[in-house]
């Protein structure tokens, strides 16, 4: 038999209280997060590329929102207004459907999906990590190696490399071609945009830039180890004269990247402290990605279309 | 002789390592000397482990399933603690003890609690909902369990001797490959998936073949209830998407073992492809588990708004476009692993999709709810919370799926909570809800109401905790995995997170206090009728629990509420007009014999122990072979011995005891319409 009402109001009653403990506790939550969250680098882009990835975040947030809250507060009020002790609601219970509502309940997320599927079209285009930014200045170019379980940065225009540091002109772009020697790995500098994975004997690239000069917190984001939770490095972007002076510090106190330099490089440490190189082996980057896939491709003196994930 | 297994193995280098293998050593001592106390050893071989009994290897499920979840939990309250703690400093976890926690908890809480819950909770009610006396192939039933329950052991031993994965559940080589892993972790976790991957291939294959055949005269595909609708569904997805994850682990384990160069770092191998592979079972897996906990919902919520599901026949091409769809986004998992913007889009667009199907459904749920008579039975508070908090993970979950947001959040924290997110108030409180909505069916009293709301309360408060501070975590840049960090300003989520933690902690306790009290009261909570809450789909037809041959007489319906109509025609409980004979099968000692030999082969395999993998891989297929030949495999209950059992049914049941259909009757045959379920 249906058990006694009076019952089932004690439980309702009791219900509702631990209802409010819930909602008192997950505002205590919010009011928590509003505290650090105005530093948070992905809610506070520092860069065009992060910036248009936080809007279509929060556009693609809004959107849903549309369907989300009515569901939400639509279950809280339904469980409320038809609790069985209720005996003046409306009681249907053979009620199997309703062509109306049914049509309601497909076509309206539908509509919305249809909103954001173009989103996803023209967003992913524009915002694919391999496109070059538009800038009236050309790109800066960096090639960043994945090691255990530190990034090597190589900089191509001046000829220098540094360890666990990346730093570039803030009023360049900045075009990063990506591999690994050792597991996949993933780059990351979130407050100036997306990351890509990092795998051996493949190229990946990632195209990033700064609205002006800060230091930004970088990081592997793949778990690739022991070391893993240290693989991190300070990305710089630097006004032209601060860029400068680092080239200078750079090429004075860096050593040269040789074979041997390199063997020693490769070898797993973890934390390791900032490092510069003066000078490396050139085709290093290509070098590298070559120990893991050994047959040359038809092109093998154009970098862009080297075997590569792209 | 024995391989590369030596005295190294044992957990002596750390305290956390040697506590788990103490722990684990304990408990199965324990459980070894209550039993060896009860002298149940004869009653557990005969009527349990050998059992080929649809409901018995069912219950056998669930309790693999719930001792799994408090294992998989210790490791997620271990891994809060770290991260509350580890700021700036090692924590209390050294970094290859914290990735093994990582890994195990993954993978167990995939394969050994979800898989096992959702497994159980289809043995023991879809044969009842279709009106079947037990699975198509009950013997391959009882070999799905203890291929289960070996991966399980696997799992369990590995922190007794040796040690396991750190590679993640996921395992991506060539982090995994015997290069950068060269221990027995990984192989480990390989055997476990490969062992426990066949036991869930063979309860697909299992559960297809029962659905399209068994069913009850009268029920067509368009009047099976929910849940044996997502079952079919996801056994179909099981025999289509379970075949890749045995396949992409036999290759890694190649790789490992042979020296092959699948997934290698050069040499040929391409760690991509297992990228792919692994998600084309990765996704379509998310809905296995998440799909029964759908069709729970539709059984829970209709029976407690004690109303008729709305919008079935959309209930049911929602759930069939999800299944279809599933197999068509794996690459969602991997946005960032640089394919062009082109294939980028598709794979999202593809997975936006699903959020239609998927809304469908909390909106037809809503609608069962308009205008009921809402119980508030710990089964429908579980529904109510899934559908308020499930809303927020769809929302997170379309944010991942616009690739340039997932180039942000991919690997972040964000992205564990998301998943959190659906899993949690998706699938593990459906699995809840259906715990303590059939629960008296196959034990015969109900579970103690009170305590399964605070268990309903602590989970769910204990989860926002623990995972709206991931979410945010993951705005601040904070990756996944991490052991330990040096940004201050995550700790204080962290706390909180570890503080949710522990209030999901009181919620699992609350449920093995609800178990036990229940257990204790059961004299008072009995289920006479078999129907204790005035449900409407067959599996209420059969006693509380039911008769080895579930149904004496076999149904036939006309109506997607079979039972429903049948009470309010009067004909629930009529006796027949005579009973007949009934074809049972056997008890076998072949499934459990079977999971040993497949132990004994994973477990040779990890440590190198040739002989034995020969060994037991020879006597398997003896077992095999001799089950071929076996043509005794069924016994004849005679027609005298059902109307027995029967007639002691019916006849502790009484009219007082009977639900009033009262309030269900007006609209039919009396008003002259048709009858509930005639129209459309």
């Amino acid at each position: 038999m249906i058990e006694v009402i009076p019952d089932w109001v004690r439980r309702r009653d009791s219900l509702f209280v631990s209802a409010r403990i819930s909602i008192i506790s997950i505002f205590l939550l919010l009011l928590l997060s509003g505290c650090s969250l105005s530093d948070a680098p992905v809610l506070s882009p520092k860069g065009p590329v992060a910036l248009a990835e936080r809007d279509l975040l929060f556009t693609a947030f809004g959107l849903m929102m549309i369907v989300a809250i009515p569901a939400i507060l639509l279950t809280l009020y339904f469980a409320w207004r038809y609790r069985g002790s209720n005996e003046n609601s409306a009681y249907t219970p053979n009620w199997e459907g309703s062509w109306k509502i049914e049509t309601v309940v497909w076509l309206v997320p539908a509509v919305i999906i249809v909103a954001l599927g173009t989103l996803v079209w023209t967003s992913t285009h524009k915002l694919d990590p391999y496109k070059a930014l538009v800038s009236d200045k050309p790109a800066f170019k960096v090639q960043a190696i994945a090691l255990d379980w530190k990034w090597l940065f190589l900089y191509p225009e001046l000829g220098l490399a540094s360890v666990n540091e990346l730093a570039f002109p803030a009023d360049r772009p900045v075009s990063i071609e990506i591999t690994s020697d050792t597991v996949m790995n993933s780059l990351m500098i979130p407050a100036l945009g997306g990351q890509i994975y990092a795998m051996a004997g493949m190229r990946s690239e990632i195209n990033l830039m700064a609205d002006g000069p800060g230091v930004f917190m970088g990081r592997n984001t793949m778990f690739s180890g022991d070391g893993f939770s240290d693989q991190h490095f300070k990305a710089h972007a630097m006004s032209e004269p601060d860029f400068q002076a680092w080239q200078g510090k750079a090429s004075d106190t860096g050593t040269a990247l040789d074979a041997d330099v390199y063997t020693d490089l490769h070898k797993q440490s973890v934390a390791d402290p900032v490092r510069y190189f003066s000078s490396y082996e050139s085709e290093l980057f290509r070098n590298i990605m070559k120990k893991y896939a050994p047959v040359s491709t038809p092109h093998h003196h154009d970098d862009s279309t080297e075997e590569g994930a792209s | 002789m024995l391989g590369r297994l030596t005295v190294e193995a044992l957990p002596f280098y750390s305290w956390v390592a040697m506590g788990g293998a103490f722990v684990t050593v304990a408990g199965g001592v324990a459980v070894f000397l209550l039993i060896t106390y009860l002298r149940a050893w004869k009653v557990l071989w005969t009527d349990w482990l050998t059992s080929v009994d649809h409901k018995k290897i069912g219950i056998m499920y669930v309790i693999l399933a719930l001792v799994m979840l408090v294992r998989g939990f210790v490791d997620a309250l271990m891994m809060r603690a770290q991260q509350a703690i580890a700021l700036n400093s090692e924590g209390y976890l050294p970094p290859e003890h914290f990735e093994q926690i990582f890994s195990s908890h993954g993978t167990i809480m995939i394969f050994f609690v979800a898989m096992p819950f959702l497994t159980g909770l289809i043995n023991i009610i879809v044969p009842q909902q279709i009106g079947a006396r037990d699975v198509a192939f009950p013997f391959l039933n009882s070999v799905s369990l203890w291929m289960t329950a070996t991966g399980a052991a696997l799992v369990l031993v590995s922190l007794v001797i040796g040690k396991f994965s750190q590679a993640g559940w996921t395992g991506y080589p060539p982090y995994s490959g015997i290069e950068y892993s060269p221990g027995v972790g990984v192989d480990y976790w390989l055997w476990a998936l490969i062992v426990s991957g066949v036991g869930s291939t063979l309860s697909g294959i299992n559960f297809i073949v029962t659905i399209v055949k068994n069913r009850c005269p009268g029920m067509t595909f368009m009047r099976m209830p929910m849940f044996t609708w997502t079952t079919l569904c996801i056994s179909i997805l099981i025999a289509f998407a379970f075949p890749a994850l045995t396949v992409v682990a036999a290759q890694l384990t190649l790789d490992r073992t042979l020296g092959f160069h699948f997934f290698t770092n050069g040499d040929g191998g391409n760690m991509m492809m297992y990228a792919n592979l692994l998600w084309i079972w990765g996704h379509p897996e998310v809905y296995i588990l998440i799909l029964p906990a759908f069709g729970i919902f539709s059984e829970v919520v209709a029976t407690f708004s004690r109303k008729r599901l709305f919008g079935y026949p959309s209930l049911v091409y929602a759930t069939a476009c999800i299944a279809l769809l599933s197999f068509t986004v794996w690459l969602h998992h991997f946005f960032t692993m640089g394919s062009s913007a082109n294939v980028n889009a598709v794979f999202g667009i593809a997975t936006m999709i699903i959020a239609v199907p998927t809304g469908v459904k909390i909106f037809d749920w809503l609608f069962t709810m308009f205008r009921g008579r809402i119980e508030f039975h710990p089964s429908m508070v579980f529904t109510i919370g899934f559908m308020v908090t499930f809303v927020i993970g769809g929302v997170t979950g379309v944010l991942l799926a616009l690739p340039p947001a997932d180039y942000l959040m991919h690997n972040s924290t964000f992205l564990v909570a998301h998943f959190h997110n659906m899993l949690i108030p998706g699938a593990l409180f459906g699995y809840f809800a259906g715990l303590n909505y059939w629960f008296p069916k196959a034990f015969g009293f109900k579970l103690d109401r009170k305590w399964g709301i605070r268990s309903f309360w602590f989970w769910l408060i204990g989860f926002y905790l623990a995972f709206m501070p991931l979410y945010v975590l993951g705005f601040m840049g904070m990756s996944r995995r991490m052991e330990h960090y040096a940004d201050p300003n995550w700790q204080p989520y962290l706390v909180v997170a570890a503080l949710g933690a522990i209030c999901v902690l009181i919620g699992i306790a609350c449920i093995a206090i609800q178990l036990v009290v229940s257990a204790r009261n059961w004299g008072s909570s009995r289920d006479i009728t078999g129907d204790p809450w005035n449900g409407r789909t067959l599996e209420w037809a059969t006693s509380s629990p039911p008769a080895p041959y579930n149904f004496a007489i076999i149904p036939d319906v006309s109506d997607i509420d079979a039972f429903h109509e049948m009470k309010i025609r009067g004909t629930a409980y009529a006796p027949p007009v005579r009973y007949q004979d009934i074809v049972m099968p056997k008890s076998t000692p072949l499934g459990p014999i079977l999971g040993a030999l497949a132990f004994g082969l994973g477990f040779a395999f990890v440590w190198y122990i040739w002989w034995l993998v020969a060994l037991c891989f020879v006597l398997s297929l003896v077992c095999v072979g001799i089950r071929a030949c076996d043509d005794n495999s069924e016994f004849v209950l005679p027609a005298a011995e059902v109307a027995k059992i029967e007639s002691a049914r019916l006849a502790q049941i009484s009219p007082a005891d009977l639900h009033d259909m009262r309030d269900f009757v007006p609209l039919g045959e009396a008003s002259g319409e048709a009858l509930p379920g005639r129209g459309m």
